[in-house]
């Protein structure tokens, strides 16, 4: 089964993190990546810049709506995502635990639909 | 729950009524549920019985007393309410089955002490070779101690309502396929024990992921793993391995504070405070230990229990005994064929044999499938490695082992380790 990761921080708290901090958990991730990519199950996955660069889009009676900031305004934001193959919800939460951002912030598991 | 401005007469009443059903709860709730639950074959029936019973003693206790006994109170109350559920259940053959079952002589006699005791039974039960491995010591835990589905879930990294309907399952099984209440004969006894030691030891081992205790409920599981582990050794005192389980429990638990610095950071076995260590619990282990030996029947948990003690030596001051360590791991090995014991015992070798030989011993494993995703073996991989300057490889494992670590301080442990070598 495919899930997608998705990783919810505190950007306000990440943004203050001091220079050694982001630089040991860029290597986290870094480390966390490639184990999956050993294990065989990561299919995806990127980091995305933080919910003031987001755009909302909507079409109202055939016009499109652009709207400045995130879909959602919360303490925790999108921060990034992974997509990974993994037999069953289980293995899911191991590797979603193993996520460094899984001590600071809330990793989101959703089942993919298959198409 | 009443403040203290309440009105005092019927607050004291009902504070301790309460108090003393929430005291009886906690002291009897799994002789009790045991108890039912042997007897109807229904452990959910016999939990819904005793739950209303405990309901019932609050809305009685107060205007009518604490009862002289009141876990025959409670049973006397959850008798009725099991025989009721099962008149209503309509089914009458079956419903007839149990009210005789349950009228047995002996079924809410007054003796609180004339209650046996029969939590083996129900532990033997949840740990059925018919039961998935996983869900044991779930099982267990809810029924024995009574723990709820949310905090077994947040124990076992399940979500809370997955591990509902997963323990409401396992409770049908056991009633639907006929799982028996008993404890195995003395042949089929070595086994079966197995199942239910591994289980907790399952239990304590999702505990001890977090020796800082910065996640309550995972430090009362070990809790409830090393109360189950004393129960178990108490009601089989002949079985060695009760009691090997026992201490290899408290040995760990000993070194709790120990596994942590003031500043929360993981703390390895090697350059531990030994002062730290609890006296106490490595004297009970050492007992249990002693006692096990005795009985003359070694076992995966006793001689696990023993490469606990040769590392518990350096609290005489003494340096560990390695060569114990390597000769207790060959049986382990022997006995069990677990890459783990593989991995532990290459690096015992490469204390007493040098880390070339550790290392060569380590690649015995390497292509076994289970290893490629547990993080020890990699750190262990990646410590061998960089002993015998073998920089670039060790630092590609500690990558691995970083990237495969769950606790956030052995990560950074982890990655103090891969940044001292790179210096």
């Amino acid at each position: 089964m495919q899930y997608m990761l998705m990783i919810h921080g505190d950007e306000a708290a990440e943004a203050a993190m001091p220079e050694a901090a982001m630089q040991a958990l860029m290597g986290a991730y870094g480390a966390y990546t490639d184990a999956m990519m050993t294990a065989g199950v990561l299919v995806a996955g990127e980091r995305l810049r933080p919910s003031d660069t987001a755009t909302r889009v909507r079409v109202v009676d055939g016009k499109t709506q652009v709207l400045d900031g995130p879909y959602a305004e919360s303490k925790e934001q999108l921060g990034g995502y992974f997509v990974i193959e993994v037999p069953d919800l289980d293995q899911a939460i191991t590797w979603a635990a193993r996520c460094p951002s899984s001590a600071h912030g809330t990793i989101e598991l959703r089942p993919i639909w298959p198409m | 729950m009443s403040d203290a401005h309440g009105v005092p007469f019927v607050d004291d009443a009902g504070d301790t009524a309460s108090r003393a059903a929430e005291a009886v709860a906690r002291r009897s709730r799994g002789r009790l549920l045991a108890f039912l639950a042997a007897r109807s074959r229904d452990i959910a029936a016999a939990e819904d019985a005793l739950s209303e019973a405990f309901a019932a003693a609050l809305a009685h206790w107060p205007a009518e007393g604490v009862p002289h006994n009141p876990e025959a109170w409670l049973l006397t109350a959850a008798r009725r309410k099991l025989i009721d559920a099962a008149r209503r259940q309509g089914t009458q053959a079956e419903a007839a089955d149990e009210l005789l079952v349950l009228a047995q002589p002996g079924f809410g006699d007054a003796a609180p002490l004339a209650i046996p005791d029969e939590r083996l039974r129900l532990l033997f039960a949840c740990a059925h070779p018919g039961i998935a491995p996983a869900l044991r010591a779930p099982l267990m835990l809810q029924t024995v101690l009574g723990l709820d589905a949310a905090a077994i879930g947040q124990a076992f990294r399940v979500p809370p309502a997955t591990m509902g309907q997963r323990l409401v399952r396992g409770k049908a099984r056991i009633r639907e396929a006929g799982i028996p209440f008993r404890v195995p004969e003395p042949h089929e006894l070595p086994d079966r024990l197995d199942a239910v030691l591994a289980a907790v030891y399952a239990a304590y081992s999702e505990g001890w992921c977090d020796p800082g205790g910065a996640q309550p409920q995972r430090r009362t599981l070990a809790e409830e793993a090393l109360w189950l582990g004393r129960l178990i050794a108490s009601l089989l005192p002949a079985e060695p391995e009760a009691l090997g389980l026992l201490a290899l429990m408290l040995y760990l638990e000993s070194r709790r504070l120990a596994r942590r610095d003031a500043a929360g950071e993981f703390v390895p076995l090697a350059v531990q405070d030994t002062q730290l260590w609890d006296a106490a619990q490595i004297d009970e282990a050492e007992r249990a230990l002693r006692l096990a030996a005795s009985l003359g029947r070694p076992g995966r948990y006793q001689l696990e229990a023993a490469v606990q003690s040769a590392h518990a030596r350096p609290r005489g001051g003494g340096p560990a005994d390695w060569p114990a360590v390597v000769q207790l791991y060959d049986a382990l090995q022997l006995l069990t064929g677990s890459p783990v014991v593989a991995i532990n015992r290459a690096v015992a070798l490469s204390r007493t044999a040098g880390a070339e030989a550790g290392l060569r011993a380590l690649q015995a494993v390497a292509d076994d499938p289970r290893v490629t995703t547990y993080q020890p073996y990699w750190a262990a991989r990646a410590d061998l490695l960089a002993q015998t300057g073998h920089t670039g490889l060790a630092l590609a494992a500690y990558q691995q082992a970083i990237g495969l670590e769950i606790d956030p301080a052995v990560r950074r442990f982890l990655q103090r380790r891969s940044a001292a070598l790179q210096r």
